[in-house]
Parts: structure tokens; C-alpha cells; sequence
């Protein structure tokens, strides 16, 4: 396990399954997957699809629905375990100390309510003493802090009034209502242009900054964990296969995987020239590949590595799940 | 330059919600209901030249997607007119017009709503060739085999259905099918935006193979800049409707021009661009249904002046093979 700083991490998941009970079969959509997120922290969530990075996400809050279960490893937030909480206590960390936005928004609003409505609403379900004028005054000032012009009108408008960009603000305003000291980010920019993503992730940059909430943003765009992240975890086959500092992981890549995906990155290579291929295909999450579950991918795999790795700290702060890892890039990094 | 493959000059495309009944009765009446008019399109004029790869890049709404459609022989424009191999479409006669339809084909975005789900692979992709006489039936399954193996599939799927590919492999079949009837110009509209990474990679590649073996030439329209950085020669960037800039794709990147490629390059995440400070353009991308008067960019642009608010910037050359529609650039 890490270790334990001077001052407690915000969150810190340890060896994290969810599993899926399908008539298949079981997916282990989440199989052991650990890390810590500090205060103020921004840590990226990276995968491919099916790599179980959304899971974990909805994992930590209680999201998880049927045939879905967390079936071990503990969820650690400001130190208490949030796997097997009653729901009534689970209810009032939701939305009040974490929260969640949504790669769609229009999963988070209620397209018949006026935004005044949902977010007084999203006010009192914890605060249910507040008065009715401090609770919109909260709601606008929430509106403006995500960068919403006229604030004031804006509140009385429905959703669908609303452009995609600034639906995903209302939503980060409302996830941002009462204050939270953990928000969960599932690709929020992903359905958004590039201009309108900029402005997100200005506002998602700046409220770290300023207030030390923690963000967990879960995206497959690794170019946008680049500008954000502190730290990445990169996931594959429902495992953290390497994670560690941003700039160490992203400039000295150990799993041969992470290597993979950096490699298959347009921008990251010469205009022109041959993009790497990791050849084959992301497995099934019902049949995983015994062992690790990049093997049949890699171009590293031998017998080893049918056992399963476990993870390895080859330099501090670096975790990596792999057999035969690339270390002579980590001795680089460490120097 | 080398000769042109396919020029566009002074396309429109206008689309018109048309009124009801209801609605006519209530404009007769005084009400001031008028007719909704969208601008997808507007006078867009750019050259693709044979055996390159022109980018078309823009945000949602920017036409596009419209544009592709009209070059692919899909949408009619409004106004103005196609021209392939140096005859306007519309000059041709049906059967020459046939031919140029052939050689340009298509690849869509969304791999799962781009091929009939109730056909077999081997008839997805054989359908068009043996109709088009350019395969016999009998001959038709080996042609199909011969064609998937190009796109890097294996022939022994070829009963089978879609739905029984992944998103990769099924963006796969989209290429075989438009490689089948032996195009010459490839229009790929969003073609890899809704694949994962590593199969993005997988994808480009074999682009950029098909390229160099069956001499194509593409109009690659994506919202990606990297992507289109890493594949087109040139590029064409396009704001609600209209071509703002276009450029050599090194100088692009190098030294963009106008202030919306500017602050579209900014925006671009890069890998190694780490730990940056986000300065996002203000604004949102206005309405296609009501775009601002004079250059559609100036409520958003930093630099706008008086000017940029009543007069529509020209669309000129700045330096040889390079034009730009802006009135900053008559300052100099």
C-alpha cells in the first residue's frame, strides 16, 4: 500500500472489484484496482472502452447497479469505507461531500424542471434548513462560478434551453453546490467542441486551484489528462496496469501497454509517419485472458506472463503491473 | 502543384424549415412567422489536388459534414457547383455523371449506423460492384475476400453479420465497401471519431496505406486537429459556414493566421503540453439559424474591430498557397 502522508489523502481506493453476474457469465469489469487521490489533486482516470474506468468511478460513489456488485477492496473518503455503507448514509455523502458529473448532462438534469428548481432541490436534500432565498442566491453564485453569463436569468431556464456546453456547466454547478471535497468526473468534455472543452476545463483547473476539491476525470483522451492531471492512472482489462506521476508516466512510460497507446497518439509522432499499433483487440471483460490481460497484445509476453503481476514499485511513487517492464525508462525518469 | 482532382467553387448549400398551413395562415394574418433558413454552407470555394490528403476541420455546426455530403454527390447544393477532373457535375452527361459518383465515395462516421444491419458482410460489400457491372456475380464472392483482405479483415467472416464485428472492424467493412467499386476519391467523414485510441491508430494507418497503394485521394473531415495534423498535406478550416483559412498543413500548425485557427490550435490538447493554464476563447459557437452579420467570428474574436462587425472578410490570398478571411490581414 502507499503511504500514508503527513497529511490523510481525500480518497484512497485499495484493491477495488466490481464484478457483473451476467447470464455469461462474471465480468470483472473492476479487478483489484488502488490508488490515492490528495486534496486539491486532480488524477486521471485513463482507459480504453470496456477497460472498466467508468465502473470505478460509479464503484467509489455507490452507483453501481444489478447484476453489478462490489465484491471487495475497500473506498476510502477523508478516511471511512464507503464499500457496504447503509444507502441512507451513502445518500448523504452524494451529492454533498462527492459528486459526479456526467459525460451527458442530460443524464444529471430533469429536462421538466427549471434549473432553479433542481439545484434549490439539490440544496435542501442536505441542507434542509436553509432558507429559500440563501439557497438561490447559492444556486446563482454557483452558475456565475462556472462561468455562466447572467446568472440570474439563466436559473429560471429549462435545460433544453441550454447549448450542450452550457448544460455540462449547469451540471458542474450543481455537482459543485454544496461544496464537495471530491468530484468524479466520467468524460465530461468528450461530447463537447474543442473550444467549449477548453472553457471546461478551464473552470475544472481553476475550482481545484482555488478551493482543493479533488478530481477524478475519467476520460480516453490522453491528450486532456496531459494538460489537467497531477497524476494518471492508466487502466486496462479492469486493472490499473501503471500509474504514477503525470509527467513521469506520460514522458516514461513502463507497462508496455501505456507505451502502446502513447504510441498510437497522433500528435505525439511525426506528421505522417506510421502510428504504432498495439495489434489485436481489447479482450472481452467475460473472457479474460488468464494471467495479464494485455499478454496476447504484447510484444513483451512470455510465459510469465500467464501469472497474473502483481503491482511493483520499481521507483517510488510509480506503480506498474507488469512482468517484464520497460524499468530502464523509470531509472531514467528517477534521475 | 499537381493537377486537380476535385475543386468546389462558391458552394451553398441553404437548408429552409418550410411554414405549414397553420403557420402560412398566421403569416397572412400579420404574424411575423418568416420561413427558417439555414446557412450550412456558404460560398465555400477550396481545390483538392490529386493524391493528397486536404483536411476539413471545424467545430459542430460549421458545415462540414454538408459540405462532404455535397462533394460525395449526396446533398444537391443550392448554388454554385462541384467539379471533378475538371468538369462541373452538373455539365456531365448521366453517364459520365455515373462514373464520377463511383469514383467518390464515401466512409461515415458511426460504424454501427453506416451499414444495414439485416445484410451479410459479402453483400454489403459485393452489392454495389456486381450492380455496377464491374465484377461478375460468379467472380463476386473472391472480389469480396480480395477486398477485405486489403483492409486488413479476414475473408472467413465474410457470411457473417455487423453486429457480430467490433466497432473497429466494422469501421473496417464501411472502408471495404466504399473501396469496393474502385474510387478514386475518398471522402471520410468523421471516420475514426467514434473509435477507441489504439484502434484510431489501427484505422489511420490504413488510410494512409490504401493511400500510397491504390493512389487515392481524400477530403478528411474531422474536428480532431491532431489527427489531422498527423495525415493531410493541406488544410481547410471552416467557422459556421464559411472557410476562414486554409494552408499548407506544416505552416498552419507553424504559424496559424486567422484569430479562430489561433484559438483552435490553442485549445488542442496535447500530451506535452503539461500542467497548462487553459485560456479559453470566450463565447459559444453562435446558432447556423441566426449567425452574426460581418464576419461570423468577430463576437468572439479578441481582435475584432468596427470593421469586423458590418463587412464579410474575403477569403484571399496572404502568401502563395495560403488564404485567409480576415481583415487584420489588410493592415499590412
Amino acid at each position: 500500500m502507499t503511504a500514508q502522508g503527513p497529511s490523510s489523502p481525500t480518497l484512497e481506493v485499495r484493491d477495488l472489484k466490481t464484478h457483473f453476474f451476467t447470464k455469461a457469465g462474471v465480468a470483472k469489469a473492476v479487478d483489484g484496482v488502488s490508488f490515492t487521490v490528495g486534496r486539491g489533486e486532480v488524477m486521471g482516470l485513463v482507459g480504453e472502452s470496456g477497460s472498466g474506468k467508468s465502473v470505478t468511478g460509479f464503484s467509489i460513489i455507490g452507483l453501481v447497479d444489478p447484476p453489478g456488485r462490489v465484491v471487495g477492496g475497500e473506498v476510502l473518503f477523508q478516511g471511512k469505507n464507503l464499500v457496504g455503507l447503509d444507502p441512507a448514509a451513502m445518500r448523504k455523502l452524494r451529492g454533498n461531500r462527492i459528486a459526479m458529473i456526467f459525460q451527458d448532462p442530460m443524464m444529471t438534469l430533469n429536462p421538466v424542471l427549471r434549473v432553479d428548481t433542481q439545484m434549490v432541490e439539490t440544496i435542501h436534500a442536505h441542507h434542509p434548513d436553509m432558507p429559500m432565498a440563501d439557497a438561490l442566491a447559492r444556486a446563482r453564485d454557483a452558475l456565475g462560478e462556472v462561468g455562466i453569463p447572467s446568472p440570474d436569468e439563466r436559473l429560471k431556464s429549462y435545460p433544453h434551453q441550454f447549448s450542450g456546453g452550457m448544460r455540462q456547466r449547469v451540471a458542474i454547478a450543481i455537482a459543485l453546490l454544496n461544496k464537495p471535497d471530491l468530484i468524479i468526473a466520467d468524460e465530461p468534455t468528450t461530447a463537447l467542441d474543442v473550444t467549449i472543452q477548453g472553457q471546461i476545463l478551464y473552470q475544472a483547473q481553476k475550482l481545484c486551484r482555488e478551493t482543493g476539491t479533488s478530481l477524478i476525470w475519467i476520460t480516453h483522451d490522453l491528450a486532456v489528462i496531459a494538460g489537467l492531471a497531477d497524476h494518471i492512472c492508466v487502466m486496462y482489462g479492469g486493472r490499473v496496469v501503471e500509474q504514477g506521476p503525470i509527467d513521469d508516466v506520460l514522458d516514461h512510460p513502463v507497462h508496455p501497454y501505456t507505451r502502446g497507446l502513447l504510441g498510437s497518439v497522433p500528435g505525439h509522432n511525426k506528421r505522417g509517419s506510421k502510428l504504432y499499433q498495439i495489434p489485436g483487440m481489447a479482450p472481452s471483460l467475460l473472457h479474460m485472458p488468464e494471467g495479464c490481460a494485455f499478454s496476447p497484445r504484447c510484444p513483451r509476453a512470455d510465459a510469465a506472463c500467464a501469472v497474473a503481476p502483481m503491482i511493483a514499485e520499481p521507483v517510488p511513487d510509480r506503480q506498474v503491473r507488469c512482468q517484464h517492464p520497460h524499468l530502464e525508462e523509470a531509472e531514467g525518469a528517477g534521475a | 502543384m499537381s493537377e486537380t482532382m476535385l475543386e468546389v467553387r462558391n458552394l451553398t448549400k441553404n437548408f429552409v424549415k418550410s411554414l405549414d398551413l397553420a403557420e402560412r395562415l398566421a403569416q397572412k394574418l400579420g404574424s411575423n412567422i418568416r420561413e427558417e433558413v439555414v446557412h450550412a454552407v456558404d460560398d465555400v470555394s477550396m481545390a483538392v489536388p490529386k493524391g493528397s490528403v486536404v483536411g476539413l476541420v471545424g467545430e459542430s455546426g460549421c458545415g462540414k459534414s454538408t459540405l462532404g455530403r455535397m462533394v460525395a454527390g449526396i446533398l444537391t447544393p443550392t448554388a454554385g457547383e462541384v467539379v471533378y477532373k475538371g468538369k462541373p457535375t452538373g455539365a456531365m452527361s448521366p453517364a459520365e455523371r455515373k462514373q464520377a459518383t463511383l469514383q467518390i465515395q464515401m466512409i461515415f462516421q458511426d460504424p454501427f449506423a453506416s451499414l444495414n444491419p439485416r445484410m451479410r458482410v459479402k453483400d454489403i460489400i459485393g452489392e454495389a460492384p456486381v450492380l455496377h457491372g464491374m465484377v461478375a456475380a460468379a467472380d463476386a464472392d473472391d472480389y469480396v475476400s480480395e477486398t477485405m483482405r486489403r483492409v486488413g479483415l479476414d475473408p472467413d467472416y465474410r457470411r457473417r453479420y455487423p453486429h457480430q464485428f467490433s466497432g473497429g472492424q466494422r469501421q473496417r467493412i464501411g472502408i471495404a465497401r466504399a473501396l469496393a467499386v474502385k474510387p478514386e476519391f475518398l471522402v471520410c467523414d468523421e471516420a475514426i471519431a467514434a473509435l477507441d485510441v489504439s484502434i484510431q491508430a489501427q484505422v489511420i494507418n490504413l488510410f494512409m496505406d490504401l493511400r500510397a497503394e491504390l493512389d487515392l485521394t481524400y477530403l478528411f473531415i474531422s474536428h480532431d486537429l491532431s489527427v489531422v495534423e498527423h495525415i493531410s498535406d493541406r488544410v481547410v478550416i471552416m467557422y459556421l459556414g464559411r472557410v476562414v483559412e486554409t494552408a499548407a498543413t506544416e505552416e498552419l500548425f507553424h504559424a496559424p493566421n486567422h484569430p479562430y485557427t489561433q484559438a483552435l490550435l490553442n485549445e488542442v490538447p496535447r500530451l506535452d503540453a503539461r500542467g497548462r493554464d487553459y485560456k479559453p476563447v470566450e463565447g459559444e459557437i453562435p446558432s447556423p439559424l441566426d449567425p452574426p452579420p460581418g464576419c461570423h467570428f468577430h463576437p468572439r474574436c479578441p481582435h475584432a474591430t468596427e470593421r469586423c462587425r458590418v463587412e464579410v472578410p474575403k477569403l484571399r490570398e496572404i502568401v502563395p498557397g495560403r488564404t485567409s478571411a480576415c481583415h487584420l490581414n489588410d493592415g499590412t
